[in-house]
């Protein structure tokens, strides 16, 4: 078959916007369970995880479409990265196990509910650390033979790849709390007022530091960035006024442009990393092109994911538009 | 002592796979049921059957969730363990599988949630499509899977390039020699499961005089089914089997425990098969019979597992002892099908202390049937992952360690240990509530709102009732 088009490039772009849909949206609902340990009382958990219940779910399907997707569009990255981050694979699917059953349970007990409190914030934390390490690993790149992983079991696991780790359960717990200002009123939202500038500075003293380190544990990414100075500045820059955003935002008492601002943040970091390591996907040896699969394949499963993705978007909208507005204690209302 | 990564691997995927098939093969019978409990609400008005419905509509809801959490472990197993294999059948595999996903969330962004939340929302008639949409949906599902497995057992429309599968026909591909009859077979077996839940749960019910009409009715309706579906299965398991001896002629010798390749071969009704010393102990046998079953003939030619070397060799105590345990059972639930039939000629059926009994207990007998099955088939086709062409292990992942290996399987074990044990509870204490529960007004309190599959149930986990 003649390749008309280059499937790969839409490809590309369809995975790097599932991912980018997961990170932003199952974000603000892990952070609920990072911030979980710190909520002020049993009742703003309950409204905690209340404002986040009738979404959750949705946000999750972004990582199962993409995760299939990969497979499909890209064999190389699913028989790479998975291997490699064995041990991270496992502990991400116990934690997303964990609070998905905790989501169901929590409500429904009485006398074992702080057990599912438990199971909900664990679950997050390690789930969202899992997350942050793969970006890490990323960034890092993978020892590979032929067309497979031979590192070791736990080569991933550096202190780069902790520091991502950390970077992205604060910056989750980031989306979680500025999710707050906007959804809840009251205590609750007093409380992520107050946590909200602290999560800020943490996360930006661990951008900086990856910021810094990355260039030297990757030369392809020290000369993009410091052979030509381009347009590639742009985006760190980008990101600190969007932290400025929220800094600022949230000393007014704003409420929803906290959230919108630290959405932003999350948006350049992940073009900034993108533009670093753009075109290779399993770095340092292979780009998106090595990685594809077969022409007819990306095809075949194109025309369904052309159609379910604007199903999942508007569905997601949908959703979105019922359980508008503030939660109040105890619920929508 | 050495950690093998390959065995360890295969028992992981063993364990998280057995897990998993249980739950999908009732929630798929369970939809259609649901679909015809709805259906005849619809066509006769009578309020029983949408009690009936609701109360089963609330076991879908627990079954389908908690089949969901472990059918995400299953996709990245194939990465993590089984790389070298995902990566050389990705241009089939990848597409089939997002396929499923695909389905599975057009199912449940469109209608699961208009079924399970939207009774009261919607037309009736809108509630039925839905329902009749939920079924068809996990048919979808199920195509897929098994059209993955299928190529598995029998490829097909491939075309091996450097190592890397290419599909050269997506029509092929999907529909392998195998493939009819293993849907057929799976098909059959979530229909069987569903109608044996469902009698052994009413059996239940009826023995403590609860809802009598509303159960009788569901257990009259489930022994219906039992009835045709039972002896249904036999006729097609055995062109399954037929199919099988034309492709995978190791697998089939493995299930009749027959070494040699002659003819007139007995079937073996007991023996301890002797993978080492390539013989049986113990056997009790009938003449000829496994001839005549396989080829129609008594004194047909039957292959033997001495025609491959012994490295090509399936474990053949495994899989001839599944495949009696699957039969078996099978057959256990022809007589009881047809016991009902009896009882139910005398007027007996829905007071007869034994029988109900014994439908509540064979309410376990599909899910271990089609475990059973399940192994026979995969077991049946080791050594091979791709049957004549990939061995497993080729197939597994090169940089995996025997540690790792034994790190994650005693990790999902512990996980779906806390995980499905609260699970499964929750659903006893569903059908404890019974389908009176279903009765109660039930206002949505605003921490269960309509999001989520278990939130249709309105049972406390850790309360007495």
């Amino acid at each position: 078959m003649e390749n008309i088009y280059d499937l790969t490039i839409i490809w590309a772009g369809i995975i790097g916007f599932g991912i980018m849909m997961y990170v932003l949206m199952d974000g603000f609902d892990l952070g609920q369970g990072i911030l979980f340990p710190f909520a002020p009382n049993e009742q703003a958990r309950d409204t905690m995880m209340n404002s986040v219940a009738p979404i959750w779910d949705g946000n999750e399907t972004w990582l199962v479409l993409g995760g299939a997707g990969l497979l499909a569009a890209f064999p190389l990255v699913y028989a790479v990265f998975l291997p490699a981050l064995y041990i991270g694979v496992f502990l991400l699917l116990a934690g997303l196990i964990f609070r998905g059953i905790a989501f169901e349970f929590r409500f429904k007990a009485k006398t074992s509910k702080y057990l599912w409190s438990y199971s909900f914030s664990v679950g997050s934390i390690v789930a969202s650390f899992a997350q942050g390490a793969v970006v890490g690993a990323y960034i890092q790149g993978f020892e590979t033979e032929g067309f497979a992983y031979s590192g070791g079991a736990l080569d991933w696991l550096t202190p780069f790849t902790v520091l991502t780790g950390f970077g992205l359960v604060v910056g989750y717990a980031l989306l979680g709390s500025t999710w707050l200002i906007l959804k809840t009123e009251g205590e609750v939202q007093e409380f992520a007022y107050n946590i909200t500038p602290k999560l800020l500075l943490g996360l930006m003293a661990i951008f900086t530091l990856v910021c810094i380190y990355t260039p030297f544990i990757d030369e392809f990414v020290y000369t993009r960035w410091f052979e030509s100075i381009s347009l590639i500045w742009v985006l760190p820059v980008l990101v600190l006024y969007c932290a400025y955003l929220v800094f600022k935002h949230v000393k007014q008492r704003n409420e929803g442009l906290p959230f919108v601002a630290s959405m932003g943040i999350f948006l350049f970091s992940y073009l900034g990393l993108l533009a670093s390591k753009w075109p290779y996907i399993v770095p340092p040896k292979f780009t998106i092109y090595d990685a594809a699969s077969a022409y007819n394949s990306q095809l075949f499963l194109l025309l369904g994911f052309l159609f379910v993705i604007p199903i999942v978007l508007t569905y997601t909208s949908w959703t979105y538009w019922v359980f508008r507005g503030k939660v109040k204690e105890g619920g929508y209302h | 002592m050495e950690l093998d990564p390959l065995i360890l691997s295969r028992i992981q995927f063993a364990f998280v796979v057995c897990f998993h098939a249980i739950f999908p093969v009732f929630t798929i019978g369970l939809a259609s049921t649901i679909a015809g409990f709805e259906t005849l609400a619809y066509k006769t008005g009578n309020p029983i059957w949408q009690k009936l419905s609701k109360f089963w509509i609330q076991v879908f809801a627990v079954v389908f969730g908690i089949g969901v959490v472990s059918g995400i472990v299953m996709s990245f197993q194939f990465g993590t363990n089984w790389s070298n294999f995902s990566y050389a059948t990705a241009n089939f595999l990848g597409p089939v599988l997002s396929y499923e996903v695909v389905t599975a969330f057009f199912l449940e962004a469109g209608f699961l949630g208009v079924l399970l939340f939207g009774r009261d929302k919607v037309s009736q008639g809108v509630h039925l499509f839905a329902a009749i949409m939920v079924a068809t949906g996990t048919f979808i599902s199920s195509f897929w899977i098994l059209a993955a497995n299928s190529l598995m057992q029998t490829p097909d429309g491939l075309m091996n390039i450097d190592g890397i599968y290419h599909v050269v026909s997506w029509t092929d591909s999907l529909f392998t020699p195998s493939f009819g009859y293993r849907f057929a077979h799976m098909a059959l077996a979530s229909f069987l499961t569903a109608s044996l839940v469902v009698a052994g749960v009413s059996a239940w019910f009826v023995l403590q005089n609860r809802e009598l009409e509303a159960n009788k009715k569901a257990l009259s309706i489930a022994l219906w089914f039992l009835l045709i579906l039972a002896p249904l299965q036999a006729v097609v398991g055995d062109f399954h089997g037929l199919n099988t001896l034309k492709y995978q002629p190791m697998k089939v010798a493995a299930m009749e425990g027959n070494w040699e390749t002659q003819p007139g071969v007995p079937l073996l009704l007991f023996a301890i098969p002797d993978q080492e010393a390539e013989t049986n102990h113990f056997e009790i046998k009938i003449p000829k019979l496994a001839s005549y079953v396989l080829t129609h003939d008594p004194d047909g030619v039957v292959p033997g597992l001495k025609d491959v070397p012994a490295a090509e060799r399936p474990p053949v105590f495994i899989v001839f002892w599944s495949f009696r345990v699957m039969v078996g059972l099978g057959l256990l639930m022809i007589v009881f099908a047809v016991w009902g039939l009896l009882l139910r000629r005398s007027g007996k059926i829905y007071t007869s202390k034994i029988f109900l009994n014994g439908l509540r207990l064979m309410s376990i007998s599909p899910f271990l049937a089609v475990l059973a099955g399940w192994v026979v088939t995969e077991s049946g086709r080791a050594p091979w992952l791709i049957y004549g062409q990939m061995t497993h292990a080729q197939g597994l992942t090169p940089s995996l360690t025997g540690g790792m290996a034994l790190f994650s399987l005693i990790g999902y074990v512990l996980v779906y240990a806390m995980v499905f044990s609260a699970g499964i509870y929750y659903l006893l204490q569903v059908f404890k509530g019974g389908i009176e529960h279903t009765d109660i007004p039930h206002e949505l309190t605003t921490v269960e709102r309509p999001s989520r599959p278990l939130s249709a149930a309105h049972i406390a986990i850790d309360e007495d009732l």
